[in-house]
């Protein structure tokens, strides 16, 4: 770990997007320090920039200012490979949308950060059938991303963002395309990985998962406005 | 690129062909196609162009056919409007003088003449000349026979050659060597039967219908020793011009006219001829090169344009993988991969095609058929092929290459909003 502990350390960040017309400050100097653990939900109206925060946070995009700090280390020196090696191992995604690759299988689905990690056939189907079982998948292996229901859509994605066993998790509107009931299965799933020791970030709409977290960022207009340990 | 790169762009490429066999037998199938036509337009065009080639040459190369006509000049006190025969006897008088020459020699000709075999009469044109002729002119016996020879004309042996369809005429299937024609009642053995040619160009008329005996036997038989034709043969084209010149210059005082009298001669100089086929054929070859490189355009804009859309259409996969942690050569290298498999195996399949198509029209009788007869046997040529192979092929790699690593070069998270 690197100072303080924190596993995420941000100062002074910003983002801007240049659409060539227009320049939009999504984040406007955000100082956000997570330490290792600990389930942070953040949340705030939409186009608040919580979603750029995820992405920066994620290393799917570079900040325009200010330094971040993944693990102790600068990710401003990292190379593209260096980046993509960091999403690989280190950070895990779950997306709103899912994300999933359509014309492959479950199976191959979770395989591919494993494929990327560079993890034996044999491994990878270990791993794989592991984390399938874990979400409750093990029946639904050899099934395409449109044979699925959202909710087990979504628990592939979690199995896939687990694949390379990472210290974070992000997690971007997990439960906004699912129903009541397949949303509550995602957050009981989320709770027993905050539990297992991991570090959850989550954004959300959805009070009821916040409350789980253990702490909440509150964003407006590309800054954190509140950030409040959540009543036990 | 290290292993683990190699492998990973390997099983990656193998995984999303599977999955689009669709694609992949579209691409390989318009590689395939744009291969067989190209390989085949220039095959038509190379086969034509040999054709017209060898058309042209069956009479014989480097030729100059004068014919025998009148002076217009005053010589010597002679008057203008005589005139000028030479003889069977003023060819060996040339030779002699013109040593660097390829060949003289003289034709007598009898127009119409009976030949009868059996009951069967037909007439025919016979040419009295000497034995070099028959290489000269292209014209080869056929296995089992043989041309005339020095002995024959020596000998004055009445021994006849017969041209291919005159041969059929007379003889329909049977084989004509060895046996004896009557040729205006005086009986000959056959010693030969041409090799079938096709000829674009005559002079008296195609040489498969004449029939040639030796110039001794021709002045014997029918009396006549003036020539229809007196023919020369240079080693080089460029020699010609020069070569008429000093025909005239020694026939001049032999045969009494003015060396300088263009009347003397009707000359066809087959050189000219020549250059100009020449000039065609290099028209036919630009032609069909303009043709086929348009054709490869075509191609390799249909080859890029389905890469291109390939790429498009995958923009978000690939901002998920990288979201993965796929490396930029993880994502461009599957698709330089699909560029290399499918141009491979479209460039085989093509030429496979291609060759098995040639092959079959190969196997066309073109015998009787003026048309294929005309149009040659097409004729295959591999650099070609191998050229247009890579062209595609690059279209294709260039195609998919560039956009995949434009996409790969964007952070994902921008790749991933891509709808």
């Amino acid at each position: 770990m690197g100072s303080n502990g924190h596993v995420i350390s941000m100062s002074a960040i910003r983002k801007v997007y240049d659409t060539g017309k227009v320049k939009v400050e999504a984040l406007k100097g955000i100082d956000l320090a997570v330490s290792s653990g600990q389930f942070v939900a953040v949340v705030g109206p939409s186009g608040s920039g919580k979603s750029t925060l995820m992405n920066l946070i994620g290393c799917l995009d570079t900040p325009t200012d200010g330094t971040y700090r993944l693990a102790g280390e600068d990710v401003a020196g990292f190379s593209r490979d260096q980046l993509a090696d960091i999403r690989n191992r280190r950070v895990g995604f779950v997306f709103q949308n899912f994300n999933l690759l359509p014309q492959i299988s479950s199976f191959e689905n979770v395989e591919m950060p494993l494929l990327f990690g560079g993890v034996s056939p044999r491994k990878r189907r270990e791993r794989v059938e592991e984390l399938l079982a874990k979400v409750g998948l093990a029946d639904r292996m050899e099934h395409k991303p449109t044979e699925l229901s959202g909710g087990q859509m979504q628990r592939v994605a979690i199995a896939r963002a687990l694949a390379m066993d990472p210290d974070i998790l992000l997690a971007d509107e997990p439960t906004g395309n699912l129903d009541t009931s397949s949303g509550s299965d995602v957050m009981s799933l989320f709770g027993e990985l905050w539990a297992q020791g991991r570090t959850l970030i989550v954004i959300t709409h959805d009070m009821s998962l916040a409350k789980r977290a253990g702490r909440i960022v509150e964003v407006r207009d590309g800054r954190i406005i509140r950030d409040t340990a959540a009543e036990a | 690129m290290t292993r683990h790169d190699l492998t990973l762009a390997f099983q990656l490429f193998f995984r999303s062909a599977r999955l689009q066999k669709k694609r992949a037998t579209l691409t390989i199938a318009s590689l395939a196609w744009g291969t067989v036509t190209i390989l085949l337009l220039l095959a038509f065009g190379e086969g034509l162009k040999r054709q017209i080639a060898t058309n042209e040459q069956a009479m014989g190369t480097n030729l100059a056919i004068l014919w025998p006509g009148e002076t217009s000049i005053p010589y010597k006190g002679l008057p203008e409007g005589r005139g000028i025969r030479p003889r069977l006897d003023d060819v060996e008088f040339v030779r002699e003088r013109m040593p660097d020459l390829d060949a003289v020699w003289g034709e007598v000709t009898s127009w119409r003449t009976a030949l009868a075999y059996g009951r069967k009469t037909v007439n025919a044109r016979i040419i009295g000349t000497i034995p070099i002729y028959g290489s000269r002119r292209n014209q080869f016996p056929k296995p089992g026979g043989r041309f005339l020879d020095p002995q024959d004309e020596a000998e004055k042996r009445r021994v006849v050659f017969l041209g291919t369809e005159l041969a059929k005429d007379i003889f329909a299937q049977e084989d004509p060597v060895g046996k004896t024609i009557l040729i205006n009642n005086s009986p000959f053995t056959v010693i030969g039967v041409m090799i079938p040619k096709r000829q674009s160009s005559t002079y008296g008329g195609p040489d498969a219908q004449h029939g040639v005996i030796p110039a001794s036997t021709f002045k014997a038989l029918f009396g006549k020793d003036r020539l229809n034709v007196l023919v020369l043969r240079v080693k080089k084209p460029e020699d010609m011009d020069d070569a008429l010149v000093r025909l005239n210059q020694v026939l001049s005082p032999r045969l009494g006219f003015d060396p300088q009298d263009p009347r003397v001669f009707g000359v066809w100089n087959t050189v000219e001829g020549q250059k100009m086929g020449a000039k065609i054929m290099l028209g036919l070859q630009i032609f069909f090169g303009v043709i086929g490189a348009l054709t490869l355009i075509i191609g390799g804009v249909g080859v890029a344009n389905i890469m291109y859309a390939v790429v498009k259409e995958r923009t978000r996969e690939i901002g998920v993988k990288m979201a993965l942690g796929a490396r930029r050569n993880w994502i461009t290298g599957p698709f330089i991969l699909e560029g290399l498999v499918y141009t491979l195996l479209g460039g085989l399949f093509g030429a496979l095609i291609a060759i098995v198509l040639v092959v079959l029209i190969g196997l066309l009788p073109t015998e009787g058929n003026e048309a294929l007869e005309f149009l040659g046997k097409p004729t295959l040529s591999w650099s070609i092929g191998l050229v247009t192979v890579a062209i595609l092929g690059t279209a294709g790699l260039l195609a998919g290459y560039f956009p995949a690593r434009r996409a790969a070069s964007i952070d994902p998270a921008t790749t991933l909003r891509y709808e």
